[in-house]
């Protein structure tokens, strides 16, 4: 006996005791699928013939069912299920998660059940109970159906049993495409072969001329989000064609409700005929009643929404939200037909709809119709094709994987809209993000790797982020932390390019760039071609053409008019860049100096003070010193310590005093570019270093007040005097008073060995510059030594996860994803950051 | 630190010390090593000089099990303690100078209650509140003192001073008073102990402060800092030192800086209640039960929510958890009894964000919250609140900037608090309201709140959201 049944479905076993429903789930179901009311009474009452823990038992059982319903997994109940409560809380699970719910009883003859009990030490019960179950089961077994299960096999012979799974209906996710998905045609014939042409279909006509076919000679695969008929001049025409499609395995159709209230009309059953109907049924009158029972058949075998491209793509008429998808029930396909409303109608006396795309958060793309749009926008991975033709608008296809849309205009209004199309919606609302989106524990799946953000470096990010940061539709991109090289083991220095050169040889690097480090603060500019644009591509609308900020996201200038003032200055010298590239816009990676323009408070606070208390106290520590030692006191080492020390403060006061000037508005400002990022619908990640340089050059040649140069030394590291070189040069810049350099490998970002990202930089910062860090004395080589045992290994994880995200980001951004996706990432980034590491790092 | 004497013979000081002129000593203390020499030790004049020797690298690591909050803040590891004046140096002080510190000595026990002409100084003292505070410490014990400032950088001279002074402080005092008073005082002008305060912490300074400390006009003053500003361990000492002087009748006028505090807050208090006076009035109006406070920081308003038993549901939001967590020991959330704590819920949550948990309420307050998010981010703030949570009252105060010109030190465009991202006049705010309830569906009606002045209106804005039937 073969028993078919739905791939995701809820299968309730019902057998009397000793039926064999264990044995047969064994044998048939994945242990882990089965759910037995034993196992759970052991689980909360350490007995499973406990009967008075059913009750907690049956809780446990139906809220795991939940859980592995809701991931779309298959549930087995094994539990008598003879009586009609119990079946029924299963039927509702179901129903609650969309799935169909399917009876297998196991009608085993009640004789050979008691046998079995008998034969097990742990039943005790009488033969009346087994007789009872008996009764109630013989009740169950014609009503079942009528209770909801959508499968009832009845299993005499459980030995001879096969199991043969079916496909839901909307599964087509072995169909990969690629698609022309065609949005809302209400009888526009003619749009419609416009389209199919003007999209490379070839059409088949009959001997009168109609289209009833169309192939594409690439191969390409129609797809029709539904309402095809009711308001337009030809609405058997576009069935004819859409049908013949179909029957040709050239297109594929899901149902809109237009379909479904004429199917209901040819049906017989009693509809309002508005909207368009009327003249549907006008135009059919005429044809042969052949065609009209075929159209009703058509319509009728429709489902109505479809899995394709291995889940990647959803279609369905009005939308379908996520927890939806592959499910099958009244509601899904209520809401696939006439999407979610909210009860509420508008002016026009329409109903008022959920704006689900809003919510919608699902790796798979939906496209649907339904609701006539001006022009078709993405709202977080979904679009809607309704272009409005029949209105007059545009009849709109969209190329699938290529998303490119590619629209005709109607040939004429040939229904007036019973509101205007132009504020048919309300303006639709990419840019809400969801506090979901960002807090809790949340694992982030990225090309890179997951990334684990706990929830309390979440909770920290929110409120620098709602608090401090820019808008987000501008936080594009943070920039990862860095670690620096190996500790060095040589004389007086901590850190040393030799380590960093090393380093990179013992990842299988073979070729780096030395940038010059930069002592300021670290900037990221977002730079549009005008406010305009930043209002078109980003949506941010309060008159800024971009956006400048720090390594936590915050606007680097309380002032905005700064802001502005500074990207004037950068768009002018970007402006060839915006050519080349073809952008509207431009992400720059940049230091922006002086270092006291961000941090007067924190030098003054924290470094000047220290310089100030050591020059108020060694001097009279050694006029002290100097006193004892005239005595004759056994001061010398003493002495000699803090004099030292008094040498070591003066270091420390020049260290940080270089990277001072005083600044009014944009005077004394300089902005140091290092990598151009990405523009409109490229992430340049992948490219290598000596791309991005020359990009920056050319800024620095633009406007040489503003821009500083990055110098930089290529090395080969097999290749000991270029080694030599750049460590020499390293020694050059930091002896001048440099902070130091950044390493990294010359390929760009991307630069992976063994199939894993290297560190993107190392630092590598001067002896004197780390006084800074570490404090005036750390060249003691009493110090020295104890601040060698440095823990990088936390330090350089953080980078690499960081720099993951960052990547991701990018990537999200050149791929056009919704605001969610880059905001979710950029928001790890800024979490991570508040993760415990050394800060001398 | 240098302490001389012109007391004849001044060597005296050596014998008081228990540290011998013509010796240099070494003792291991917290932080680093103390050194003890004498740079002079003449007949007519004797000088001892301490020098701590703090070790930086030592100092900057956590110790195991004691990791203090800001263990991972590079302030740790860059700082001015090897230089100055800090607890660190009146630890080793205790330590170096135990028996002169409590007035003991078997050499010249004649010499311990005797004043002695003392002259001290010290090199880079860290003081909060600049020169003069350093007078109304000492100055009141007798000392005549001498402070400096030390500019920050001399490099950069529109940087101003530093909060380190040179001291030299001259007078006749006893030698252990004198410590006594160094021990105490210093580390109440640094005010940031390097060490977590603990209860025997309050000991320690009434058995340090000993005949001079009850008398101190800014004894009040130097409690607090004294016990790093923990109010509770700092009241109890209060009650103890007021204990100590139970014959005045009359208690201790604050120290000045304290009663500038205290004034200002006085200033305020009026307005803050007023304010929740009137937010609770419109919410009584509302007919809510149950309610959100947005924004509500460290639950003053919550308090007045929970003690109203028509709000059945109360939930406090607010983006700081630092906040939540004040809020939750200011209601005494552990210790409400079950049917009160079910009452109330405290989440995090951020206003730019659409937040589901806030949805389905009858009445939100944002009691002076807007102008705490940038103006440009306020459409994200609508769309939460009166798109997405959509309640049908919202109740949203702000502060009339027209009012500022009432305040002392506000005129001039300042705005009354550092991280008001903006402030508005009537018109500004009835702008913004008006084109929110237009936009989500809300009738507004605009209040003032306190005192409203004919010329600038009221000092607190309040705007009442009703959503239209």
């Amino acid at each position: 006996m073969n028993l078919d049944i739905p791939e995701l479905s809820l299968i309730a076993l019902i057998g009397i005791s000793g039926s064999g429903k264990s044995t047969f789930a064994r044998r048939h179901f994945a242990p882990t699928e089965v759910l037995s009311s034993d196992a759970f009474r052991a689980m909360v009452a350490d007995d499973e013939n406990d009967q008075s823990a059913s009750k907690d038992a049956f809780e446990a059982l139906h809220h795991v069912a939940a859980i592995r319903l809701r991931a779309g997994r298959r549930v087995v109940v094994d539990a008598t299920n003879v009586q009609k409560h119990a079946r029924a809380e299963l039927v509702k699970l179901a129903r609650a998660h969309d799935v169909l719910p399917v009876a297998i009883v196991l009608d085993t003859p009640e004789a050979i059940a008691w046998e079995r009990t008998e034969a097990r030490a742990d039943r005790d019960f009488g033969r009346h109970v087994l007789r009872r179950q008996q009764q109630d089961l013989r009740r169950s077994l014609r009503d079942l159906g009528r209770e909801g299960f959508r499968k009832v096999h009845i299993v005499a012979d459980p030995d001879d049993v096969t199991i043969t799974y079916e496909k839901a209906w909307n599964d087509k996710r072995d169909i990969t495409g690629p698609f022309d998905i065609i949005g809302d045609v209400h009888g526009c014939r003619s749009e419609l072969e416009t389209l199919l042409t003007t999209l490379g279909w070839r059409l088949e006509r009959d001997e009168a001329g109609r289209p009833v076919n169309a192939v594409h000679p690439e191969g390409r695969r129609a797809v029709f989000v539904g309402d095809l008929v009711d308001r337009g001049p030809d609405s058997p025409g576009v069935l004819r064609l859409v049908m013949g499609m179909t029957a040709a395995g050239t297109a594929l159709c899901v149902p809109g409700n237009h379909e479904q209230k004429l199917l209901r009309k040819l049906r017989g059953r009693k509809v309002s005929v508005t909207h368009g109907l009327a003249e549907t049924l006008e135009q059919l009158a005429v044809e042969p009643p052949e065609f009209v029972d075929a159209a009703a058949t058509w319509i009728d075998g429709l489902v109505s929404h479809l899995r394709l491209d291995g889940g990647r793509l959803v279609v369905a008429h009005a939308g379908l939200k996520e927890e939806f998808h592959g499910r099958a029930s009244g509601r899904v396909r209520a809401f696939c037909l006439y999407g979610e409303t909210t009860g509420e109608t508008d002016e026009y006396g329409l109903p008022v709809r959920y704006p689900w795309a809003n919510d919608y958060r699902g790796s798979a793309m939906v496209v649907y119709g339904h609701v006539p749009n001006p022009k078709p926008e993405w709202v977080n991975n979904t679009i809607c094709l309704d272009t409005g033709c029949v209105f007059g608008g545009q009849l709109t296809a969209l190329r699938y994987p290529e998303k490119a849309l590619v629209s005709v205009p109607a040939e004429k209004t040939h229904y007036e809209p019973v509101k205007p199309l132009v504020e048919a919606t309300p303006a639709r609302d990419a840019t809400t993000l969801d506090l979901a989106d960002v807090t809790g524990r949340r694992h982030i799946r990225t090309d890179y790797g997951t990334v684990l953000v706990d929830a309390e470096n979440a909770a920290a990010a929110l409120e620098v982020m709602s608090r401090f940061a820019v808008d987000p539709r501008y936080l594009l991109w943070l920039p990862p932390t860095m670690s620096p090289p190996s500790t060095s083991r040589l004389d007086g220095y901590l850190e040393h390019p030799a380590e960093a050169f090393a380093d990179y040889r013992a990842a299988g690097v073979e070729r780096v760039v030395c940038e010059e480090k930069h002592m300021g603060s670290r900037a990221v500019v977002l730079v549009c071609r005008d406010a305009a644009t930043a209002a078109r591509r980003f949506g941010v609308d309060d008159a800024s053409s971009g956006a400048v900020y720090t390594r936590t996201g915050r606007p680097f200038f309380a002032d905005p008019a700064l802001t502005e003032t500074l990207l004037a200055r950068v768009r002018a010298a970007a402006t060839p860049a915006f050519g080349e590239l073809d952008t509207d816009w431009l992400l720059l990676d940049c230091e922006l100096l002086p270092w006291s323009a961000k941090a007067t408070s924190l030098i003054k606070g924290q470094y000047a003070a220290v310089g100030a208390a050591a020059r108020a106290a060694l001097p009279a520590a050694l006029r002290a010193l100097d006193a004892g030692l005239d005595r004759g006191l056994d001061l010398a080492a003493l002495r000699d310590r803090t004099a030292a020390r008094a040498t070591n403060a003066d270091a420390f006061t020049d260290a940080y005093r270089r990277y001072c000037w005083p600044v009014d508005g944009l005077d004394g400002i300089q902005l140091a570019p290092f990598m151009a990022l990405a523009s409109e619908g490229a992430s340049h990640a992948a490219r290598d270093h000596g791309w991005h340089l020359e990009h920056c050059d050319r800024l620095v040649a633009g406007d040489p007040d503003l821009f500083r140069r990055t110098e930089r030394r290529t090395v080969d590291l097999s290749d000991e005097a270029s080694v030599e070189a750049a460590t020499a040069w390293w020694r050059e810049l930091t002896g001048a008073g440099g902070e130091g350099i950044v390493i990294k490998p010359c390929d760009g970002l991307l630069h992976r060995a063994n199939g894993k990202l290297v560190q993107p930089g190392i630092k590598c910062r001067g002896r004197e510059y780390l006084r800074i860090i570490y404090g005036p004395d750390y060249t003691e080589p009493r110090h020295l030594d104890r601040l060698r045992d440095r823990g990088l290994h936390r330090k350089r994880n953080l980078a690499l996860r960081e720099h993951g995200l960052g990547l991701a980001a990018l990537d999200a951004v050149a791929a056009g994803a919704p605001l969610w996706r880059v905001h979710e990432l950029v928001f790890a980034v800024l979490a991570l950051e508040s993760e415990p590491t050394d800060p001398r790092l | 630190m240098t302490i001389s004497t012109t007391h004849v013979p001044a060597t005296d000081l050596g014998f008081l010390l228990v540290k011998h002129p013509d010796r240099v000593q070494s003792f291991d203390t917290t932080g680093g090593t103390a050194h003890v020499w004498y740079p002079e030790a003449g007949a007519e004049r004797c000088t001892v000089a301490l020098l701590l020797d703090v070790d930086p690298v030592a100092l900057a690591r956590p110790s195991k099990g004691h990791r203090s909050p800001d263990s991972f803040s590079l302030g740790r590891y860059v700082n001015d303690r090897p230089y100055a004046a800090s607890s660190l140096l009146t630890v080793a002080l205790g330590k170096v100078f135990r028996s002169a510190l409590k007035g003991a000595s078997r050499d010249r026990p004649e010499l311990v209650d005797v004043p002695l002409p003392l002259e001290i100084k010290v090199a880079a003292l860290p003081c909060r509140g600049g020169a003069a505070i350093v007078e109304r410490l000492f100055g009141p014990l007798g000392w005549t003192v001498t402070a400096e400032p030390v500019p920050l950088d001399p490099a950069f001279p529109a940087w101003g001073d530093s909060r380190y002074v040179q001291l030299t402080l001259t007078g006749r005092q006893k030698l252990s008073d004198a410590l006594n008073h160094l021990y105490v005082l210093l580390p109440v002008l640094d005010d940031a102990k390097h060490y977590w305060v603990s209860a025997d912490e309050v000991d320690k300074l009434l058995r340090a402060g000993e005949g001079w400390l009850p008398e101190h006009p800014a004894k009040e003053l130097i409690a607090r800092r004294y016990l790093a500003n923990r109010r509770s361990l700092a009241q109890s000492a209060l009650e103890r030192l007021r204990a100590a002087d139970e014959l005045e009748a009359i208690a201790e006028p604050p120290a000045a800086e304290e009663l500038a505090e205290v004034e200002a807050a006085e200033r305020r208090k009026p307005l803050v209640r007023y304010r929740q006076e009137a937010v609770l009035a419109a919410l009584a109006e509302s007919g809510a039960t149950r309610v959100l406070d947005l924004g509500c920081g460290s639950g003053a308003l919550l308090l007045r929510l929970l003690a109203d038993r028509r709000y059945t549901e109360i939930v406090g939001a607010d983006v700081s958890s630092v906040n939540l967590q004040l809020a939750e020991r200011r209601l005494k959330l552990d210790r409400l009894p079950e049917r009160q704590r079910n009452r109330i819920t405290l989440i995090q949550s951020a206003l730019t964000y659409h937040d589901d948990r806030l949805a389905g309420y009858d009445a939100a307050v944002l009691m002076e919250v807007i102008e705490h998010v940038d103006e440009v981010r306020l459409p994200a703030l609508e769309r939460a609140v009166f798109g997405h949570a959509s309640p049908a009252t919202v109740i949203v105060t702000t502060p009339n900037i027209e009012y500022n010109g009432r305040y002392d030190g506000l005129a001039g465009g300042h705005l009354r608090h550092d991280d008001h991202r903006f402030e508005w006049t009537r018109a500004q705010f009835a702008a913004w309201a008006a084109r929110v309830a237009d936009a989500y569906g809300y009738g507004v009606d605009l209040r003032p709140v306190g005192e409203d002045d004919p010329e600038v209106g009221s000092p607190t804005q309040l705007a009442y959201f009703r959503k239209a039937a």
